[in-house]
């Protein structure tokens, strides 16, 4: 609580906690997921639990992309770097993401040409200038950022850019609900849905969750009081017995989405039948792939990879923490082998994996109180 | 990676780049704003910015409560640092409209 100072409308704040507390049966118990990883980290920033009754509980879902993707995509992309003239391009989150022979930093100290990008526009670009090598640009990303890559190559191909190309790891967010929601040790009440990947795709394709599995979800933003309106948006929803798509997050997220940028995705992709999630396994039509037309992009069919399915380490428990099942601190080798300096699995990279965010500040709240006097 | 970053746009480019100039946490860089073109935009509008890409048109005070969240959150030098790298203008600005020379 010791954030309540920095919170927009410190007031508004209390007065929802209190009326989230009016509207929690305490005969019940409640499991909400907040799907995307940005949530995840500022309910952890902002301590958000504490302005919760005990009988709420927060599960963080699979919405980080560097955290679902699984070991051997990495090493197939490290593969395409290892070969001559390629320069291998990345956001920064998955530098330090492990491979089976190390992270794309410690191949970049071995000597593959590995660069940070911030944008798939800046890969592009770096192609223009070095028309001599291969430049290709590492994708990953939920709806959020594939219609940036999907823009990125329409403009190489309008520009014939040749030495360019995308090993596409982005996945939907849709059918990794619908996995959670058939899986059998989930139990989850209602849904807090994500933010700007619904900026994006907008607020229909969540309708069924509603209507056929009869689950509330509320789109939500990100600030304190945000995600707190929206956990009292679907407790009113459980006590009214309804369960409908509400957008908390109006300011932002457009019902119908962004017409552009779906038209920009359905141009340049198409839907895998299947893909690999990390720890929740494979996922029909879960990923993008390029479409034909944009085939001589590809880099998945311009180079030959080991396509090598690798198992997460036996002792790391990703899977069961990145569904809910289990805690992060409740995983063995968490802040013993597992740490953000040294992370063995992917949760524990990211500032938006649920491990990470637990380490940051959980688990140091509670190792400072742990000191004895 | 799931950063969105409000930028203020300065000017939009005359030519068929779908760029424009917004500053972003003090810091000037040309953003493609092909997305959000069909809303309507011009100077003085705010954007949130996503790798590049400006995603959607915002309020200004939305934008600036924004902005304080990315600071609580400890994102503002990840957001700065991820401004700082977009370098993907076609032709660099002029040089009175460089704001890192």
């Amino acid at each position: 609580m010791k954030y309540i100072d920095e919170f927009r409308e410190p007031e508004l704040i209390a007065r929802t906690s209190a009326e989230i507390r009016r509207l929690a049966d305490p005969a019940r118990h409640y499991r909400f997921m907040e799907v995307c990883g940005g949530h995840t980290h500022a309910i952890y920033r902002f301590g958000l639990k504490d302005l919760l009754p005990p009988n709420i509980e927060l599960v963080h879902g699979p919405g980080c992309p560097v955290c679902v993707l699984p070991m051997g995509r990495i090493d197939d992309g490290l593969a395409i770097a290892a070969q001559g003239g390629v320069v291998f391009t990345a956001f920064g989150d998955m530098m330090r993401v492990p491979g089976t022979q190390g992270s794309p930093l410690e191949h970049k100290a071995r000597g593959a040409d590995i660069r940070i990008v911030y944008s798939p526009a800046d890969a592009l670009k770096l192609a223009r200038a070095n028309p001599e090598k291969h430049v290709m640009f590492f994708a990953i990303g939920f709806e959020t950022t594939a219609p940036s890559t999907a823009l990125t190559l329409m403009r190489a191909n309008a520009e014939g850019v040749r030495n360019f190309s995308v090993f596409c790891n982005h996945v939907t967010i849709i059918p990794a609900i619908r996995a959670i929601l058939d899986s059998p040790d989930m139990r989850i009440d209602a849904f807090i849905g994500p933010g700007h990947v619904s900026t994006v795709i907008g607020c229909r394709p969540y309708e069924w969750i509603a209507r056929h599995e009869g689950k509330p979800i509320v789109v939500s933003g990100f600030e304190p009081l945000d995600v707190l309106q929206s956990v009292a948006m679907l407790l009113r929803q459980l006590r009214a017995k309804e369960a409908k798509v509400e957008n908390q997050y109006r300011r932002v997220v457009p019902w119908e989405g962004n017409r552009a940028a779906l038209r920009a995705m359905a141009e340049v992709f198409t839907l895998r039948s299947y893909f690999e999630w990390r720890g929740m396994g494979f996922i029909s039509q879960s990923a993008l792939a390029l479409r034909d037309s944009y085939a001589e992009w590809d880099a998945e069919r311009r180079f030959s990879v080991p396509g090598i399915r690798v198992t997460d380490p036996k002792a790391a428990q990703c899977g069961e923490v990145l569904k809910g099942v289990l805690k992060p601190a409740q995983c063995k080798l968490f802040g013993n082998e597992c740490t953000p300096e040294r992370p063995v699995g992917a949760l524990m990279v990211s500032s938006e994996g649920a491990c990470a965010a637990y380490y940051q500040y959980e688990h140091r709240k509670s190792a400072l109180v742990s000191i004895p006097a | 990676m799931c950063l969105a970053i409000p930028g203020k746009i300065l000017s939009l480019a005359d030519d068929a780049t779908h760029s424009a100039m917004i500053e972003v946490v003090g810091v000037r860089r040309r953003v493609d704003v092909s997305l959000v073109a069909p809303e309507g935009i011009g100077p003085g509008d705010w954007v949130l910015i996503h790798v590049g890409f400006a995603l959607s048109k915002i309020r200004e005070e939305d934008a600036i409560e924004q902005l304080r969240m990315l600071s609580a959150l400890g994102e503002t030098q990840a957001a700065m640092e991820e401004v700082r790298g977009y370098s993907h203008d076609e032709v660099d600005p002029p040089p009175g409209e460089r704001a890192f020379p």
